[in-house]
């Protein structure tokens, strides 16, 4: 990796303080991307600020119908809650099945989001419950939040603290695993809330997370798998690789939702 | 049997170490003033080089020096050399382009060697050969075998038609005649994907000159440590073997990546004479992608004539195999001796013909990858006849036990110039359908059924030759080396025993089972056995480890150093005992004189062989030092056979793998869990080939599955536990009776997968199915069946 300056951040403030004082900086939180990126020399920030000794940036709690992660909170970590596994199995469930145990050992849930990878897991969670995404200095919606591939709504020195999930109805995660990466090939999150049901879908878009308003109308009346039997989604603006192609992405769209509609009950 | 000797389950001694991080690699080793290297590599797949600008590297902080291929072309390094030369169908020999260590005015592939630079720290290295300016004119690329050699773009001006050779083996005309008279023919084209090894512990090596002596050390990641030093010797950096050494310490894996002689041994070799200081250099992984040889890459069409009763009457084959841009040290034999010799198979067919035309392409080189031109044998005869089966309406055991060389048939003289000296392919076969519960298997595609999946299963009943190789018979095909293997047995003062052997081990436990060789012949503890291997500086000769050769011509040759310290002993025994020799006898570790009670420890012996106070020096030598080479009679013929069953999820195209059963003839089983753990892991690799892994180039020539992001190895999970057994018949050629056990996995079981994956699919009118199954390819086959 290229040099680069390191800064161990004291708080919330501390970190949007160095962040903004910095030639060009980044936040680290988990650095389970931003690390293999500067290694295999492909990014060079001036400056990195790390956000891991910042206490309380990490905790899960519950209030009433509200699930809130603190941002350093690892995928371990909500893997293995109870309050989460009680509140929102399916986004316990999301967090278990995120890289391997050494990844959610180090991976964080705002580093995640943050990061905003087409292919993550998180975005599809955060879309389908209406999560709220909080900063040092504001509160997101997630659809406002996620922009589109790699990109956030976040300003080059905010910080994110905080993800709200409402606790759901019902809800299930579906990931078809990239065969070598485990990245998400097609994941697909359906919820039900009181904001009625969404069905987000990561890791097929070519502008990262989405939702399928069709499939949405359609479970909102019927939530069942036969529902959403016939509704696919138009290959156009889907990924291409040597994985899968758009047309077999879509085809994954419809089975994962499928299976997350029977899954969620 | 004793707890420590030939048959013993004995834990691996070597295993302490290995998992507290206590082995040794080449990594691990820190030369006195040491500096490192990085290599600058080419981007591009095929391009001039028109300029090459060094001068910002060669100031740039902490640099030492920086070298480009034309500098080592004017001190005369040479091209680094190819081990075994195919002649073509009219006997001329194959085309064979220079490989200079690093390129002088061309690349040929991408991670070609473009510049080395030598700095303080490998950062340094690194930063530096990021300010080397070279200017690319990018030629037209050839990727596609068949474009290759039909006046596509050249990848050495001095070989036509990218050809390296057009090379056949059988009788043509009888081939054809017995076509002519078929009653049926089955037919099938085979690709046979291209793999990347994915050692563990990347390439790494350090060159060390001594300036006091003049002598060249080179500790490198290599199976074969002694033909590493014979061919850069020799034929790159011209040093005499008393003055080089090389030394292949602790290495994490092979399957055959590290057999051959690569560039960067050169190179650091070499310029740490130039500037008189050791020079390390460690492969990235992503290195390793595209720098270690590839495997496999075969495409093939082929066709089996049969009788009226499924007798197979002839096979011919038409292959065109991938040398990438280079060939690598053993390449020309890995799609001829190593494959189209096998494809008798273990059958009877009487006519097999094949021909093989060897291509240069625009990629990395390859060469022998676990199992080495077998598994591409392997994979095409199980294949084209579980196609038979499904043609004539036989049952895949029918067809089989129809075809098989009798047991009695031994040994057997196949039409593509091998001859097997023993197998029981039927009782064989009889054993894994026991092991894998055939007679459920309908039950449980009708479970499988309700659950919306569909159950496959698939056979592979597969030989191979290892034990590689008869000095004489390799010679007249093509080699430029024996193959046959040395060992020294030192018997210390106290007892103890130290083997100097040329095998390697990279992982497969050879100080485990050789130390068993040893206890069990002299009937010593094996703690008191030591095994030394991996250094010229110690080890007399070696031929080293690959083609599963370690136990039966390895382990060979430590049995006859071993008999000849027992002679030695006798004759020590016989003098102190004051009997004749044909009366001491030797067992459990205790010389016995016939008919008295006169008995001394094996360790007594050894102490008077270095305290020979009253020896009769003229007729008894001082000492227990004994060395042999030994060169096989003839290749070794392990086989088995390996059921799969499948489960297919048909609305997603998922294959998963739920039972896999093998049994494999490996000969004599000297430890059998070491044994069970190489077919774990080589089947482990037959099904990643099968189902996961297949190494990908864009149209430009650039390696799309360049990382683990995109390149799928088979991990724990995609794997189910394995029934693995054995059924020995013995190899009639060794003293041991061993096969070899290291490939029969990588060789059995992918033609068992992917038979299970189209015995799942039949019914849907799926005829067919590639390797790697993907998903998209099942789902894909799925639909377009439909």
């Amino acid at each position: 990796m290229y040099d680069f300056n390191y800064h161990r951040a004291e708080s919330v403030a501390d970190a949007a303080e160095k962040i903004k004082a910095a030639e060009d900086g980044k936040l680290v939180a988990g650095g389970m991307t931003l690390i293999p990126t500067l290694k295999q020399r492909l990014a060079s920030p001036s400056d990195l600020v790390d956000l891991s000794g910042v206490g309380d940036l990490a905790g899960i709690s519950v209030d009433g119908n509200t699930v809130t992660i603190g941002a350093m909170t690892t995928h371990g970590a909500v893997a293995a809650s109870d309050d989460v596994k009680q509140a929102i199995p399916a986004l316990a469930a999301l967090a278990d099945n995120i890289g391997d145990a050494q990844v959610r050992h180090r991976g964080t849930i705002g580093g995640s989001i943050a990061n905003n990878d087409p292919a993550a897991d998180y975005p599809a969670g955060c879309i389908a419950l209406g999560a709220t995404i909080v900063t040092n200095t504001r509160e997101l919606s997630a659809e406002d939040f996620f922009v589109g591939m790699f990109e956030t709504a976040l300003e080059e020195d905010e910080v994110i603290t905080a993800v709200r999930f409402p606790v759901a109805k019902r809800a299930a995660y579906m990931k078809f695993p990239n065969p070598a990466s485990r990245y998400a090939l097609v994941g697909v999150f359906v919820a039900e809330t009181d904001g009625g049901v969404r069905v987000a879908v990561t890791g097929a878009g070519q502008d990262g997370v989405f939702r399928v308003a069709e499939m949405e109308t359609a479970l909102s009346g019927n939530f069942t798998a036969d529902a959403i039997e016939g509704i696919s989604v138009p290959d156009d603006d889907l990924n291409t690789d040597i994985h899968a192609s758009a047309e077999y992405r879509a085809h994954l769209i419809t089975v994962m939702a499928k299976r997350a509609v029977a899954a969620a009950g | 049997m004793t707890a420590t000797g030939i048959g013993a389950a004995v834990k691996r001694v070597e295993d302490f170490r290995f998992l507290t991080g206590q082995g040794n690699y080449t990594d691990d080793i820190d030369r006195p003033n040491q500096t490192y290297a990085w290599i600058l590599r080419s981007p591009h797949a095929h391009a001039k080089i028109t300029s090459l600008d060094i001068g910002a590297a060669e100031s740039a902080p902490g640099v030492v020096a920086v070298f480009t291929g034309k500098d080592m072309e004017a001190e005369g390094v040479g091209s680094l050399p190819c081990g075994w030369q195919v002649n073509n169908k009219d006997d001329s020999p194959m085309a064979e382009p220079a490989h200079p260590p690093l390129v002088i005015d061309r690349v040929r592939h991408v991670g070609d060697q473009v510049a080395v630079v030598i700095a303080e720290t490998r950062d340094e290295a690194r930063q530096a050969a990021e300010m080397i300016v070279v200017d690319y004119e990018l030629l037209p690329v050839v990727m596609d075998m068949a474009a290759a050699i039909e006046g596509g773009p050249q990848v050495h001006d001095d070989v036509a038609n990218n050809l390296c050779y057009d090379w056949h083996i059988g009788d043509k005309d009888a081939t054809d005649a017995a076509f002519a008279d078929a009653a049926h023919v089955a037919s099938i084209d085979i690709v046979n994907n291209r793999l990347i090894p994915n050692a563990m512990e990347p390439r790494a090596a350090i060159g060390d000159y001594d300036t006091a002596t003049g002598d060249h050390t080179l500790y490198t990641t290599s199976q074969n440590p002694h033909v590493i030093r014979l061919l850069m010797g020799a034929f790159v950096l011209n040093i005499p073997e008393h003055k080089l050494r090389v030394v292949a310490p602790d290495v994490g894996g092979g399957f055959g990546s590290k057999i051959y002689h690569y560039a960067e041994e050169a190179i650091v070799t070499w310029a740490a004479g130039k500037i008189r200081r050791p020079i390390k250099w460690t492969a990235e992984r992503s290195e390793s992608f595209m720098s270690d040889c590839h495997g496999r890459d075969h495409v093939t069409k082929a066709e089996l004539a049969m009788d009226a009763d499924g007798k197979f009457l002839a096979l011919r084959v038409g292959t065109l195999a991938n040398m990438g841009a280079y060939l690598s040290t053993f390449a020309p034999c890995v799609p001829t001796y190593l494959y189209a010799t096998l494809l008798a198979g273990v059958y009877t067919t009487p006519q097999v013909y094949c021909e093989v035309k060897a291509v240069f392409t625009n990629t990395v080189p390859v060469d022998a990858y676990r199992g080495a031109g077998r598994p591409e044998a392997s994979f095409l005869l199980e294949r084209i006849v579980d196609r038979a089966a499904r043609e004539t309406g036989l049952s895949q055991v029918e067809i089989r036990q129809r075809n098989f060389i009798p047991a009695d048939a031994f040994p057997y003289q196949t039409p593509v110039a091998l001859q097997y000296d023993s197998g029981d392919y039927g009782s064989t076969l009889d054993q894994a359908v026991t092991t894998a519960e055939i007679d459920g298997f309908e039950a449980r595609k009708a479970e499988a059924a309700k659950r919306g999946k569909l159950r496959g299963i698939g056979y592979s009943t597969y030989i191979e030759a290892c034990g590689i190789a008869p000095s004489a018979v390799v010679g007249s095909l093509g080699a430029r080396a024996g193959l046959f293997e040395s060992a020294e047995v030192r018997v210390h003062p106290t007892g103890s025993v130290t083997v100097f052997t040329g095998s390697h081990s990279h992982g497969q436990g050879h100080e485990t089972t050789f130390s068993q060789l040893i206890s069990d012949t002299l009937g010593i503890p094996m703690e008191s056995v030591e095994i030394v291997h991996g250094d010229t500086g110690k080890v007399a000769f070696g031929m080293g480890t690959y083609g599963s050769r370690s136990l039966a011509v390895g382990g060979e040759a430590i049995m006859r150093a071993t008999n000849r310290i027992i002679d030695k002993a006798t004759k020590i025994a016989a003098h102190i005992m004051e009997a004749p020799e044909a009366d001491i006898e030797f067992k459990d570790g205790k010389f016995t004189v016939a008919g008295t009670d006169k008995e001394m420890a094996f360790g007594e012996i050894a102490l008077a062989a270095y305290v020979p106070h009253n020896f009769p020096h003229e007729t008894l030598e001082p000492g227990l030092d004994e060395t042999a080479f030994y060169d096989p009679a003839n290749f070794t013929y392990p086989g088995g056979c390996h059921i799969c069953e499948v489960e297919v999820d048909p609305e997603t195209g998922v294959v998963e793998v739920v039972s896999f059963s093998a049994v494999d003839d490996v000969g004599r089983v000297v430890n059998p869990m070491i044994v069970e753990g190489q077919v774990h892991g080589g089947v482990a690799q037959g099904i990643g080939q099968a189902l996961l892994e297949g190494c990908r180039y864009d149209e430009n020539g650039q390696l799309v599955t360049g990382s683990y992001m995109d390149y799928t190895l088979p991990r724990a999970g995609d794997l189910p536990s394995f029934n693995v057994g054995t059924h020995a018949t013995l190899c009639a050629h060794n003293s041991l009776g061993v096969k070899g056990c290291g490939e029969v996995g990588a060789i059995g079981s992918p033609p068992a997968v992917i038979n299970a994956v189209v015995d799942a699919l039949w019914d849907l009118g799926v005829k067919d199915m590639s390797m790697p199954a993907t998903p998209e390819k099942v789902w894909q086959a799925i639909q377009n069946a439909q």
